[in-house]
């Protein structure tokens, strides 16, 4: 960062929150997060590779210790995918799991300090990189758009074409408020997904901005030093809770959701 | 990228973090797991025992069945050889009656004969006493030839 000046609280922040872009268009639109990529991509391929140790050499006997925490961590999922959905799918635990799994890796990138990441980044030349892809508003709209399709999916599949347009046009209060019950149904279907983003998106930024300002505080001086040690690790113990819950979260609303859209009103 | 105090103070509350999950939270979660593999070690060893359990009852149902098959075996034998044994007897003891009444009947058979014979001797004797009294009435005295006249009977 000497290349950009000196260093106080305010660059300190905006340089940690900096994501590594490529331009692949012309417009602002048109660029990529290599960052978000990057580490979502790898957390991906981790949950991949981590169950697929689990389950490898899977036997129906005494399982070994990593089998067994997979499978419990699977069947807490599976179980809360089966209370809430009651439809014929067989997709919802599959996503259910992967939305877990995967928003759960992500999440816990923020236990491994910043600059951790970004100092070792730095000798190597890149800039620029915000460890926590749920962080940036792109993943986590990815995700929930994800799910705003497949909630689309479920809905046309249990009522066709026709069941689904004439719901939207009639519910909930009947076919001669055809224009308040689009409208309605409209907004309806739009927060769904942005809620589910913004929510994420808000928690996970939320807690980063809060860490990089204790470690603004940890920079300056010894009672910082000492200051910001206390309340980063106080932040990363109430994060303890606040990953898996948002992870948790994400997951039940999108089963929520899905389990919704194919029931009839 | 400036090094400063900053990292030190991450180093300290990973640190403590780590050392947080080392203690607090990683105990539970291997307990859980452990408890897991224990619960299922026990379901299987169960399932096993009751199918142990399950082949030696099957095992001792049959040979009670096969002991119980003999036993009436052997009864039905024993009632067999006691039945033989009863008409053996029954008969030996009709054998055995029979050749006592044989033997009685002859006995007083004999015994008629020989008293018959007795019989028959004397009223010989008397017979032919009295035919040669007849004949030789004047010169023989009877009894003075009667010494004669039985040996001449017991010849007959």
């Amino acid at each position: 960062m000497a290349a950009h000046g000196e260093l106080t609280p305010t660059s300190y922040i905006q340089h940690h929150l900096q994501n590594l872009t490529a331009q692949v268009g012309e417009g602002s639109f048109m660029t990529l997060h290599v960052d978000t990529l990057v580490t979502s991509l790898v957390m991906g391929l981790l949950v991949v590779m981590l169950f697929w140790l689990g389950t490898r050499k899977a036997t129906a006997g005494v399982p070994g210790k990593w089998q067994a925490f997979v499978e419990i961590m699977l069947e807490f999922v599976d179980k809360q995918a089966r209370d809430t959905y009651h439809g014929a799918s067989k997709l919802v635990t599959p996503i259910a799991i992967t939305l877990f799994f995967w928003i759960l890796l992500m999440n816990m990138l923020k236990f491994i300090p910043a600059d951790f990441i970004a100092v070792p980044l730095s000798w190597v030349g890149v800039e620029y990189w915000k460890p926590v892809p749920t962080a940036d508003v792109n993943a986590t709209l990815g995700l929930s758009i994800s799910v705003f399709f497949l909630m689309l999916f479920f809905a046309l599949r249990s009522k066709g074409l026709g069941g689904f347009t004439k719901e939207f046009l009639t519910a909930p209060f009947g076919k001669w408020m055809m224009p308040f019950n689009l409208i309605l149904n409209i907004v309806e279907w739009l927060s769904k997904p942005i809620s589910l983003a913004m929510r994420l998106f808000g928690n996970m930024f939320g807690g980063e901005i809060v860490f990089l300002l204790i470690w603004v505080l940890g920079g300056a001086g010894l009672l910082g030093l000492l200051g910001g040690a206390t309340f980063g690790l106080g932040w990363m113990i109430f994060h303890l809770l606040v990953i898996p819950l948002q992870a948790f979260i994400f997951m039940m609303l999108s089963i929520v959701y899905l389990s919704l859209s194919e029931d009839s009103h | 990228m400036n090094l400063n105090l900053t990292l030190i103070a991450q180093a300290l509350a990973f640190a403590g973090l780590i050392w947080l999950i080392a203690t607090v939270v990683w105990p539970p979660l291997l307990k859980a797991i452990e408890e897991r593999q224990q619960k299922i070690a026990e379901g299987l060893a169960a399932a096993d025992r009751a199918k142990a359990d399950l082949a030696a009852a099957d095992q001792r149902v049959e040979e009670e069945i096969k002991a119980a098959r003999s036993k009436a075996a052997e009864i039905l034998d024993r009632a067999h050889a006691q039945a033989n044994q009863i008409l053996d007897k029954a008969k030996a003891d009709a054998l055995a009656e029979a050749v006592r009444q044989k033997a009685a009947a002859e006995a007083e058979i004999g015994s008629m004969l020989q008293s018959a014979r007795e019989n028959l001797r004397t009223q010989l004797g008397g017979l032919a006493v009295l035919g040669a009294e007849k004949i030789v009435r004047r010169e023989i005295d009877a009894a003075a030839h009667r010494a004669l006249i039985e040996e001449l009977a017991s010849e007959i």
